[in-house]
């Protein structure tokens, strides 16, 4: 999962301090394992040297850094480009595609759209894996199938994603 | 959507309301001869819908469907049946074996519906049969074979006239997974030896994976995912 | 719970509860009727004992304070015979006749209802000119035998003279001097009640077993559902037996109101002359009351019946194993069964012997069952060697083979009441040519005979009748008797001769005359042998004869006649009445004054039939010139037209039984289509016609009825011929009636497949293939 996208994402709605970051970022995604401040301020200082975020503002007041981020035109296109992209099928991938839909979500964008291009590329790894078996001996095919059923997991859970989109929208903006 | 050159069916912006319920709003879709494309989506999103409309059984209220340059609307009731005698196949999840009727007569049915004779349909049908593995079952009447090999048999009869579009409903809906790769191996493998276009509507992936390509159906809008990526 | 759920079916459960009562409501009113016909025979018979007027057989008694003069002055009015009567009470304790409370005075009359509302109408117009008294009353129920009875009693005055011993008596009391058991009905009659009752009440008996069937499947379904919630296989079947015994219950209700019904309808209704009065028709309440009791029992018992070979498992309907291939020698057991009982009977209905009623109705019941129970055998042989022909046919003949039983259980119940009502429209077609006589009246000459007109009236008849429209010749004889010695001595009289009189047009016609005037005598030669050789015995001028002057009771006066000297000897030819007769011919001026008032008068006309009413204008004129004038129609058939109305009626409940089974064959039609609603969608989906679909359920329906006509036809043909056997008739066979029951049963085939083929194409619609 890249902490620095879904950070990006975050901030697509607008400006925040590092502190309301992390908050944030717990709140949404962070339910078994909360970020560490030192992660949020690592992660911040790439992008602003890649210039995917720059300081909107420093709050008076001393005490641990009160830096406001905001993204950058850059940033914009960079979370566009990665939540279009279909992440490579592979194991343990729902967190991941958990954060793109809610960030999708978030942001306005279209979620289902994010669903169907992961779907898309599922079924071309299924494809693969179909032929492949139609065409292989026996070892083959229980090879195959395998990676099959999980990849088909990976699918029903986007089926049902896809069909409580709705409801999941209601809940992250509220 | 725009459709590339060489489809052999097009369909564009369909619309059809089943009372108050909208189960197509401007769907499209396009599909070559030879190709394999799933129509996938949830339950009531209108997959079945479109593939009735795209096969003439159900005329959209509005949209258009070409078929070899052809407009469907333009057709009449009795000249679209023919089109779906000659030119099309069907299988359905169940129900579409004529229960009286031995296997080997249902395969040979559409032959004799174009009005070839009971012999030569027969013998056509049995051909098919082989090549689906059923042949033994020619003189069992549906009710006396199992799931999968009744799909079989209901495979071979969608073939049997030699069809340029195979049209597939949920072909495995009632099977279980080994039979229904079976049949969908032999259902693909047919269709690609006889370069017929197969029109797949599935809501499982496993199944789906035998196709090209795959159209997704939401909410009576269709995004074809090759052609949008 | 039973009766529960056949209501709660939703429409169909109720069109299945409906038709299920409407069977057994037929069934049961039926019954109800056939158990209160030998009460209402009975009825009628003694209301028709209580008013004899009996006019034979009596001593002539003289006029008292009890005694009434009581004159038959019978009619017809348009082929309806009218009972008349002319009254004279001659004192005042004269016997009153059943139904009047006093007797009309003269010039009046009392009528029977039907009579009043005949004179009434348009229609009776010629019958009031016929009849010209005034109508005082009606004639209550205890005096008629039927609700359609013409009827009159009409006071006269000076009827004394009339009395005659047989149309006019002087009596004391109405009803039979001998009173006797009712009599015995004409053995073929009783047989073709039996038949009638037998073969209406078989297709309906089929009809409720299907009816009781209706909706099985879907039934057993829902029984399914029931063993998966926990019930027992006793109480689904319970529940089952439940729901047939309220549709059956419905049905009693049902069935008694058809019985109101048809008990008020039978008020209006005529058959061979003969109605009755709603309230003769009381069953016997024990009867009634097994009615009410066998039927419901029966639906619960076939119900029970069909259910045998259904094993209800909680998760569907398993039938028991495939069922065995129809065995054909129990099933020809059951004809040939019924063929035997009835074999020892035949010939016994000419003899006056009896027929066995039990042998009778359990023969014609054991042929009829045979069609139900060879039907299955017949189209499970038939159509298991029927080649394929085009799809439409092939799909068609497939499901036969597949599944026979339940389309010969359908063709049943036609086939049974084709079967029994060829047999009898055979039987009625054989006995009704039978029953037509001929008369041996040639009906060239004359057309009609008016008789019975009494004195010197005749002659002058002649020239009302020609005055009367549509007659075209009119000749009035007279006849009197002559004999050698006085008809008061003993072994009076010897030799005698008759005496026609009439005028000379009239004379002509019965001899050639060559001159003739009024006052000559004739000696009519060449008749048959025995009336010449007396007449010319007779014929001796001077010789002295004695007229005939009896008035039936008693003899008259002597009256002598010498024969006159200028005797002219004619030739007889033949008369109006189609007889050559020797005797005198006398025109009226010859003949003695005192014998004028006993000349018995006939006169015979030559119509033009063309003329409507033709006959009701003769028979007008005779009542003017004497209302006890008897006027008889001449025909060369005497033509019963009884049968003609039965058959019709046999016809008519013939096509309702064939128009319930009908409907019954809609229903399991239209569930059948129902439940391969999904096949059907898939048929049209890859392009099948809507021809070939429609052409099949056609075929599904009309082999399977073909196979049942042809049956019917034969079995019917058979028993029919075997009952003109039995009454003796010659055997015919009676095409029309058969093409006529076949053209029925064939037009409801027909119907039933039209009106399944709107419904059969909405199921086509391809929303059919529609799961989500």
């Amino acid at each position: 999962m890249s902490i620095g996208h879904t950070l990006l994402g975050l901030l697509e709605s607008g400006p925040r301090h590092g502190y309301d970051l992390k908050r944030a970022f717990d709140e949404k995604f962070g339910h078994d394992r909360p970020l560490h401040y030192g992660q949020v301020y690592s992660t911040m200082s790439r992008l602003l040297k890649n210039g995917l975020v720059e300081v909107d503002g420093i709050e008076a007041g001393g005490g641990p850094e009160r830096k406001r981020y905001a993204i950058t035109d850059a940033g914009v296109t960079d979370v566009e480009r990665w939540l279009a992209t279909p992440e490579e099928p592979a194991e343990y991938l729902q967190s991941t595609l958990y954060t793109k839909v809610v960030l999708a979500l978030l942001t306005h964008r279209n979620a289902a759209d994010i669903l169907d291009t992961q779907r898309s590329e599922h079924l071309r790894s299924m494809r693969i894996l179909t032929d492949r078996k139609r065409k292989g001996d026996l070892a083959d095919q229980l090879i195959c199938d395998h990676a099959l059923f999980h990849l088909e997991a990976d699918l029903r859970w986007l089926e049902l994603t896809a069909a409580r989109l709705d409801k999941l929208r209601a809940e992250v903006t509220k | 959507m725009t459709s590339p050159a060489g489809s052999l069916l097009i369909a564009q912006d369909l619309r059809k309301a089943y009372g108050p319920t909208l189960a197509l709003d401007g769907a499209g879709f396009s599909i070559h001869p030879g190709e394999v494309v799933a129509i996938m989506g949830p339950s009531g999103s209108g997959k079945s819908t479109l593939l009735h409309c795209l096969a003439g059984i159900v005329p959209p209220d509005s949209g258009s469907i070409t078929y070899n340059g052809q407009e469907l609307a333009t057709m009449s009731d009795a000249q679209r049946s023919a089109l779906r005698r000659s030119e099309f196949g069907f299988v359905f999840q169940f129900g579409q074996l004529v229960p009286e009727l031995t296997c080997v007569e249902n395969v040979a049915l559409p032959l004799r519906l174009n009005g070839t004779s009971r012999k030569a349909a027969e013998k056509a049908a049995l051909g098919w049969m082989e090549r689906l593995e059923v042949d033994n079952l020619k003189d069992k009447r549906p009710g006396e074979v199992s799931g999968g090999q009744g799909q079989r048999v209901a495979v071979a009869r969608a073939l049997v006239t030699g069809p340029r579009v195979l049209f597939a409903d949920e072909p495995t809906g009632a099977l279980d997974s080994l039979n229904g790769e079976r049949v969908m191996e032999l259902l693909t493998d047919a269709a690609r030896s006889t370069n017929a276009a197969v029109v797949l509507v599935t809501h499982e992936a496993r199944v789906a994976a035998y196709s090209d390509r795959e159209v997704v159906v939401r909410d009576g809008k269709s995004r074809d995912m090759e052609r949008a990526v | 719970m039973g009766g529960r759920f056949a209501f709660a079916g939703g429409r169909e459960g109720w069109v299945r509860v409906l038709l299920t009562a409407v069977g057994v409501g037929l069934g049961v009113a039926l019954l109800l009727l056939t158990t209160a016909i030998p009460n209402a025979l009975a009825v009628r018979h003694d209301r028709d004992e209580a008013r004899l007027d009996y006019t034979y057989d009596q001593k002539h008694k003289p006029k008292a304070a009890d005694t009434l003069v009581i004159s038959d002055a019978n009619s017809n009015y348009h082929g309806s015979d009218i009972r008349g009567r002319l009254v004279e009470p001659e004192g005042p304790r004269a016997p009153l006749a059943p139904g009047l409370a006093t007797y009309p005075a003269p010039g009046d009359m009392v009528v029977s209802p039907a009579l009043k509302r005949l004179l009434d109408s348009a229609d009776g117009k010629l019958l009031r000119d016929r009849l010209p008294y005034r109508v005082v009353g009606t004639i209550g129920e205890p005096g008629l035998i039927g609700s359609h009875e013409l009827a009159y009693y009409a006071g006269a005055k000076n009827l004394t003279p009339r009395i005659d011993g047989w149309q006019t008596a002087r009596i004391t009391a109405f009803g039979n001097p001998h009173p006797s058991p009712p009599d015995k009905t004409d053995p073929v009659l009783i047989l073709l009640i039996l038949v009638v009752f037998v073969v209406l009440l078989m297709p309906v008996a089929v009809f409720i077993a299907a009816a009781v069937r209706f909706g099985g499947e879907r039934r057993d379904r829902r029984l399914a559902a029931l063993r998966l919630v926990g019930s027992d296989s006793r109480m689904t079947r319970r529940i089952a037996a439940g729901e047939a015994l309220a549709g059956s219950l419905v049905g009693l209700v049902f069935g008694t109101v058809f019985f109101l019904l048809g008990r008020h309808l039978a008020g209006s209704v005529e058959i061979l002359g003969i109605s009755v009065f709603p309230s003769y028709l009381n069953p016997t309440p024990a009867l009634a009351l097994l009615v009410a009791v066998t039927v419901p029992a029966a639906a619960v018992l076939v119900t029970l019946f069909a259910m045998r070979g259904v094993v209800i498992e909680p998760l569907g309907v398993v039938r028991t194993a495939k069922p065995s291939r129809r065995r054909l020698w129990w099933r020809l057991l059951l004809p040939l069964g019924g063929l035997a009982m009835l074999a020892p009977m035949i010939g016994q209905g000419r003899s006056n012997g009896e027929f066995n009623q039990y042998l009778v109705i359990g023969g014609v019941l054991l042929l009829l069952v045979g069609v139900t129970a060879l039907l299955p055998w017949v189209v499970e042989a038939v159509v298991a060697r029927l080649g394929t022909g085009n799809v439409a046919w092939q799909l068609a003949v497939r499901r036969l083979q597949l599944n026979s039983g339940s389309a010969a259980r359908m063709v049943n119940g036609i086939a049974v009441a084709v079967a029994g009502a060829v047999a009898l429209q055979m039987l009625f077609a054989g006995v009704e040519s039978d029953y037509t006589k001929v008369t041996g009246q040639n009906v060239e000459q004359t057309q009609m005979q008016v008789q019975n007109l009494r004195g010197g009236a005749f002659i002058s008849a002649a020239e009302k009748f020609s005055a009367t429209k549509g007659v075209r010749k009119a000749t009035a004889l007279g006849t009197l008797q002559v004999g050698d010695r006085s008809w008061n001595s003993k072994g009076a009289p010897g030799t005698s001769s008759s005496v026609t009189v009439g005028d000379c047009a009239a004379l002509r016609e019965v001899a050639r005359l060559t001159s003739c005037h009024d006052g000559d005598v004739f000696v009519a030669r060449g008749g048959d042998r025995g009336m010449d050789a007396d007449t010319a015995k007779l014929a001796r001028p001077g010789r002295k004869l004695y007229f005939d002057t009896g008035d039936g009771f008693s003899k008259g006066p002597d009256l002598v006649w010498p024969v006159p000297s200028g005797l002219q000897q004619v030739r007889a030819i033949k008369g109006p009445n189609e007889n050559v007769y020797s005797g005198f011919l006398m025109t009226p001026a010859a003949l003695p004054h005192r014998m004028t008032g006993l000349v018995s008068g006939q006169v015979y006309l030559s119509l033009d039939e063309s003329v409507p009413d033709v006959h009701e204008y003769v028979r007008n004129t005779a009542a003017r010139i004497d209302p006890l004038a008897d006027s008889i129609v001449w025909a060369a058939n005497e033509q019963s037209t009884k049968f003609t109305s039965i058959r019709t009626g046999l016809l008519v409940g013939a096509t309702c039984v064939l128009a319930l089974i009908g409907a019954s064959l809609l229903v399991s039609q239209l569930e059948q289509l129902r439940e391969r609603k999904m096949l059907l969608s898939a048929l049209i989906a890859f392009g099948t016609r809507r021809r070939t679909l429609s052409l099949s359920v056609l075929w599904q329906t009309a082999i399977p009825i073909a196979l049942g006509l042809l049956l019917a036809s034969t079995v019917g043909l058979t028993l029919g011929a075997v009952l003109l056997k039995m009454v003796g008739a010659t055997v015919g066979v009676d095409w029309a009636s058969v093409l006529t029951m076949s053209g029925i049963g064939a037009t409801v085939v027909l119907v039933v497949t039209l009106l399944s083929l709107p419904p059969l194409w909405r199921l086509m619609r391809p929303e059919g293939l529609r799961t989500e």
